[in-house]
């Protein structure tokens, strides 16, 4: 299975999920082609409801702790509750532009 | 001295502190860069850590603030997040009045 299905599997498993987006970003940066190293995920779901950023993100990060471990170097997170999405129009920022890293 | 009393120290020891790849005046990672872009406009003073020369402290932080990437933002003692989280704070104004109430005086971390 590929990182990214592992990616969306565990994240439907441990959170109720209303949308999900999630690219790999790999080829952005410095790294062999058809890497899964870099990801950019947006989750809304309302298990977010009154829940600070950083919980949000500490739980993702929890969810993909083994993926994280194992060779995903950079997860860009995005976390919102059906609220807070519907409010933005759907927009989440884009992640940065590769500086070289070291390699990794 | 064991190195998660290191940080602790830092992070203790400084207001703001921005855990990093690279430095403010040459980031080595977009999502570092990003933060010092976001820091640097809001403009109060922050210390930093370049983790790329700081590899004891890489390996150890993600353990210290159940937080497994880099850069890292500190305040008070507490961990608020990485770039995105960064970003989206500034959006809201957050950022800024959570910096405007943190200590002004900001030794350098290293």
């Amino acid at each position: 299975m590929s990182v990214a299905t592992e990616i969306e599997l565990k994240v439907r498993a441990g959170l109720v999920v209303e949308h999900l987006g999630l690219e790999n970003e790999s080829h952005m940066h410095n790294v062999a082609p058809g890497s899964e190293t870099h990801f950019r995920l947006v989750v809304v779901s309302p298990d977010f409801e009154g829940v600070i950023l950083v919980r949000r993100h500490q739980r993702i990060y929890a969810l993909l702790d083994e993926e994280l471990k194992a060779g995903v170097h950079a997860l860009a997170l995005h976390t919102f509750t059906p609220e807070e999405w519907r409010a933005r129009q759907g927009d989440a920022a884009a992640s940065p532009k590769c500086l070289g890293g070291n390699g990794k | 001295m064991d190195v998660m009393q290191v940080i602790k120290e830092q992070i203790e020891g400084n207001p703001v502190i921005l855990y990093m790849k690279g430095t403010p005046q040459f980031p080595q990672c977009g999502f570092s860069a990003r933060a010092i872009e976001v820091m640097t406009t809001i403009g109060k003073p922050f210390a930093y850590v370049n983790i790329l020369e700081a590899p004891e402290i890489r390996a150890s932080l993600p353990q210290y603030g159940n937080w497994p990437t880099f850069p890292q933002l500190w305040i008070n003692g507490e961990l608020v997040g990485g770039s995105d989280i960064i970003l989206e704070m500034q959006r809201s104004g957050d950022l800024a009045k959570m910096l405007e109430t943190a200590a002004v005086e900001v030794p350098p971390a290293e």
